[in-house]
């Protein structure tokens, strides 16, 4: 905790009042199914509009109402949009948390709550704003059965009111997200000024939080990661898709419905240029990709963690028969009930060699929106040019929330088919052997079913054939087939996306991460410098297979801290399988898995942790 | 002198569109001497053959099984996929979605199709997808020697004496209830029913499931079993007598009104059902039901062609798909210009 006091401290001046600027954390603590969330994206839109950097933070019950749920609005003057775990102003709406909603707060921070839940009366060290939801929304909203909807926007005004966020932006905000329906966008501005003006007469500021405007966001987008790797998807062309529905993936299919009914009907003749598909469970999803694949679509599904399981056989039947086809892994908590709506890296290891025998698929780890869009647009190059499943591993944080971005770049490489034969290549070649090497590099050429030529047929099955694709279950058939397959993993090696390294300090410590935790990590390397006087470097992995310069990271460090969000280190393991006994010595690990996404102090904390361990060991081994 | 006659070339015998039965055979069999799939394997090059489908459109899928090895048996120069235990709709399924003029022949077993494959080949059966499904019963697992499958009789007897006690799944029954629209059941010994009967399902824009009782002459074949030859031979009860006309053969066939059911399929073929001792009408569902329901309190084994529905929208019709393949339209055609990308853009700022 040493560090975190030395952060406050620095912020704090001796001579005047404290006044934290555009750094803030707000918690709204509802109960699921009461319309928090539009209220919630109400604020977070107005101040991504007033061009604070902000990030959302949506943590949500599996359940339809009822159940607590907490909404964390991060600002951040320079521009950390990772999850930070203390809050600065909790909005306590639902009496089943409220006591542990107050009780968990650092002292002097602000809370904003329903009377009637006497939120006062369980500490004494911080500030407290009680607003009569009832009587303030009772002349609003007449309709006494809309009320429970419409009270929620009370806070939004308030708060507004209390750190200074623009009325003008509030119902810009607000309007956007009503879209077309006016009279309900009316009704629930009222509420919003009702709530205003309660604060304005009523309240009296005690806390040291303001936003203020800057000039951060220009041009940018606000996006979650399902919406743009969907977009990815269809600007990758896709044409078949997949899905059986599973938090946190089902948004990502569904919104590229909603796209694709908008993009991809041929303006002549008002047909689909694509086939989508809701499917009786995640078997039939990824059969019918592996089908469509072998056929020559582009093919994809989205799905989580059980239905990665599910999948294992036929994604090993993908990689042995060579079939390409896209899957995107929302990642999650585990099975089963519990917490399935709650974030994780959990899938990497499992899916990085999923099924049985010797199987091995290239993973792209996209940290944000804009590379679940580029990332979707290359996996399906990807997996046609190497003829094999290729999984996009996002999380529910990234899938489910909304976050800033850059507008997407309109892809500029021509869509990648990989190789295929015509009728044409067959009269010119005579006929081909479809996994034959013939080009050294491990991929061999294929013909989709269809192809008018009498030599274009073929026979796709598991592990026994030749390079004909003749049945067959010769040893040494077998043995030349797999190690053709392991020669085109290291294609892949060379074609999946490097990593991204910033180097810092000299070469002691290094970081690896990947994903989500990306925005963490970046906080972290701050936090070091600026508190501990460590410069550390930093590689961001974008794919597996691991690239060569991902092992010269390694090798260049001294202790390398492998960043993660699921307990078994899994990101670890599989860079264990990769390199040497001997660098694997200096893999450290720090990892975070309790269903919230990482944050970049319990990052710092639990680096430090091992810093100081290393160094008090260290004399002991020059004495050895 | 020498007049050397030369002796005329024997005219091949040729289909419609210029290929011989032997461009329709496979690779040589690996199933035991006498097992009923070679001769339905036969009967799929006949129907082919007759029917003059071109071997390059035609995709085989199976799962896994002994009946589900039998598609490297028949239309060599066709593509075949051996996918996953009981989950080859899936992937017939997803062909048809890229490509959907291909066409498609599922070979599956009483395993692959019962028991692990009953979810998928249910979901196949509701959404009508063009496609021949054929499960080569024999009521027995033949790959790992002779354990009952989901479609075994009650009272059926294996070789080691054991008694299947639960119901059959009848799968004709299933596949009428959910909605595939070419229903039938055969026997892989009646050679006329069953071509018959293929020739119709190549004819026809649907699913066609044709459950065909194939023996299994090393597991199943004895005294007891309920889907030896003798036994079905001994309890088959055709409904009708089916013969088939194919749209580009110029016949006609004389019968005397009301002996004589007569079905346009989608090609323009005619399936033609001769009544035999009922009144039997094959667009009546819960008729057809009826039928195979009072033939198992009967043990009779009812053969020939329950249900056809030649109006219900196929699977591929309803997804309203553009005219060429998906698998193989050009760029221009699957990705959105600049201009999409950016209003999208702008609607999230």
């Amino acid at each position: 905790m040493g560090i975190t006091e030395v952060a406050i401290c620095e912020a704090e001046s001796p001579s005047e009042p404290k006044r934290v600027v555009n750094d803030m954390s707000i918690q709204v603590a509802t109960v699921n199914g009461s319309g928090s969330q539009t209220s919630n994206l109400v604020l977070l839109r107005a101040i991504f509009q007033m061009g604070i950097p902000v990030s959302g933070k949506n943590m949500f019950p599996s359940n339809i109402a009822g159940l607590p749920t907490w909404f964390t609005i991060r600002t951040s003057r320079q521009g950390y949009i990772g999850r930070r775990k203390e809050i600065d102003l909790l909005v306590a709406m639902n009496p089943e948390t409220v006591e542990e909603d107050v009780l968990s707060l650092e002292p002097g921070a602000a809370v904003v709550y329903d009377e009637r839940l006497d939120a006062k009366k369980f500490r004494d060290d911080l500030i407290f704003y009680p607003v009569p939801f009832d009587k303030l929304v009772a002349p609003v909203c007449p309709d006494a059965k809309l009320r429970k909807l419409v009270r929620n926007m009370i806070y939004v005004g308030v708060v507004a009111k209390l750190i200074g966020v623009d009325m003008d932006e509030v119902e810009k905000a607000l309007r956007k997200q009503f879209k077309k329906k006016v009279k309900a966008a009316d009704l629930n501005f009222a509420a919003v000024k009702a709530g205003y003006e309660f604060a304005d007469k009523s309240l009296v500021k005690q806390d040291h939080y303001w936003l203020e405007r800057m000039n951060l966001n220009e041009g940018k987008i606000m996006i979650e990661g399902n919406a743009a790797a969907a977009l990815g998807a269809m600007f990758a062309g896709v044409t078949v898709v997949t899905w059986y529905p599973i938090t946190p993936s089902s948004s990502l299919c569904e919104t590229l419905i909603d796209y694709m009914k908008r993009y991809r009907i041929d303006p002549e003749t008002k047909k689909a240029t694509f086939a989508i598909v809701q499917c009786e469970d995640e078997l039939a999803a990824v059969g019918m990709v592996i089908g469509a694949g072998w056929a020559g679509a582009r093919s994809m599904t989205a799905t989580a963690g059980p239905g990665i399981s599910l999948m294992a056989e036929f994604v090993g039947l993908g990689y042995y028969a060579e079939v390409p086809g896209v899957i995107f892994d929302v990642q999650r908590v585990g099975p089963s009930t519990g917490l399935p709506t709650r974030t994780a890296q959990g899938d990497v290891l499992t899916t990085g060699i999923l099924s049985h025998g010797d199987t091995k698929h290239p993973l792209f780890f996209p940290c944000s929106p804009a590379e679940c869009f580029t990332m979707a647009i290359e996996a399906f190059d990807l997996s046609e040019v190497l003829q094999t499943p290729v999984f996009v591993m996002s999380d529910l944080d990234l899938g489910m929330n909304i976050w800033m971005s850059d507008p997407f770049p309109y892809p500029e490489k021509p869509i990648q088919r990989g190789k295929v034969l015509t009728a044409e290549d067959l009269d010119r070649l005579g006929g081909f052997q479809r996994y034959k090497d013939v080009d050294g590099d491990g991929i061999g050429y294929r013909t989709l079913p269809g192809t008018r030529h009498p030599a274009a047929g073929y026979f796709a099955r598991g592990s026994g054939h030749d390079e004909r694709a003749i049945y067959s279950e010769k040893p040494d058939v077998y043995v030349n087939n797999m190690d053709r397959l392991a020669r085109k993993w290291e294609t892949a090696r060379r074609l999946a996306p490097g990593p991204v390294i910033e180097e810092g300090g000299d070469g002691g410590i290094g970081i690896i991460a990947y994903g989500t935790t990306h925005w963490a990590v970046v906080e972290t390397l701050d936090q070091l410098k600026r508190e501990q006087g460590i410069e550390a470097s930093y590689c961001r992995l974008r794919a597996y297979p691991f690239s060569d310069e991902v092992i010269d990271f390694i090798r260049r460090h001294e202790r390398v801290y492998v960043v993660e969000q699921n307990r078994d280190a899994q990101l670890r393991g599989l860079l264990r399988l990769d390199i040497d006994p001997g660098l694997s010595k200096k893999l450290r690990s720090v990892r975070h898995y309790d269903g919230l996404p990482i944050d970049a102090r319990s990052v710092t904390d639990a680096i430090v942790a091992q810093e100081v361990e290393a160094h008090r060991d260290a004399p002991e081994e020059v004495q050895a | 002198m020498a007049t050397t006659t030369v002796p005329p070339t024997p005219l091949k015998k040729v289909n419609r569109i210029g290929l011989e039965q032997v461009d329709y055979k496979g690779n040589k069999t690996t199933l035991c001497a006498g097992c009923g799939h070679n001769a339905i394997s036969e009967r799929i090059i006949e129907a082919f053959y007759e029917m003059g489908v071109e071997p390059s459109r035609v995709v085989k899928l199976s799962g896994i099984g002994c009946s589900s090895k039998s598609p490297a048996y028949f239309l060599r120069s066709a593509y075949g996929f051996n996918a996953v235990h009981g989950r080859m709709p899936s992937v017939a399924t997803g062909a048809m979605l890229a490509n959907q003029h291909l066409i498609a022949v599922g070979v599956s077993g009483d395993g692959d199709t019962a028991s692990i494959g009953i979810g998928q080949f249910v979901h196949l059966m509701r959404r009508n997808l063009p496609i021949i499904y054929i499960i080569e019963d024999n009521g027995v697992y033949g790959l790992t020697k002779g354990q009952f499958s989901a479609t075994a009789d009650v009272g059926s007897k294996l070789k080691t004496g054991v008694i299947n006690d639960l119901p059959p799944i009848d799968t004709c029954a299933l596949a009428i209830l959910l909605g595939a629209t070419y229903v039938a059941r055969s026997f892989s010994g009646d050679k006329r029913q069953l071509l018959a009967l293929l020739e119709g399902a190549v004819a026809h824009y649907g699913t066609a499931m044709l459950d065909v009782i194939s023996p299994c002459v090393t597991f199943n074949d004895h005294e007891g079993s309920t889907k030896s030859y003798s036994y079905v031979k001994d309890h088959e009860s055709p409904l009708e007598d089916v013969s088939f006309v194919p749209f580009f053969e110029d016949i006609t066939v004389d019968y005397d009104p009301g002996t004589t059911t007569e079905i346009t399929l989608h090609d323009g073929s005619r399936m033609l059902l001769k009544k035999l001792d009922n009144d039997y009408d094959p667009a009546n569902k819960s008729e057809a039901l009826r039928v195979l329901t009072e033939a198992h309190d009967k043990n009779e084994v009812v053969t020939g062609l329950f249900y056809v529905d030649t109006k219900r929208e196929s699977f591929i019709d309803q997804l309203n798909l553009v005219d060429e393949p998906l698998a193989t339209l050009p760029e221009s055609r699957v990705r959105p210009p600049k201009s999409a990308l950016d209003e999208v853009m702008e609607s999230l700022r």
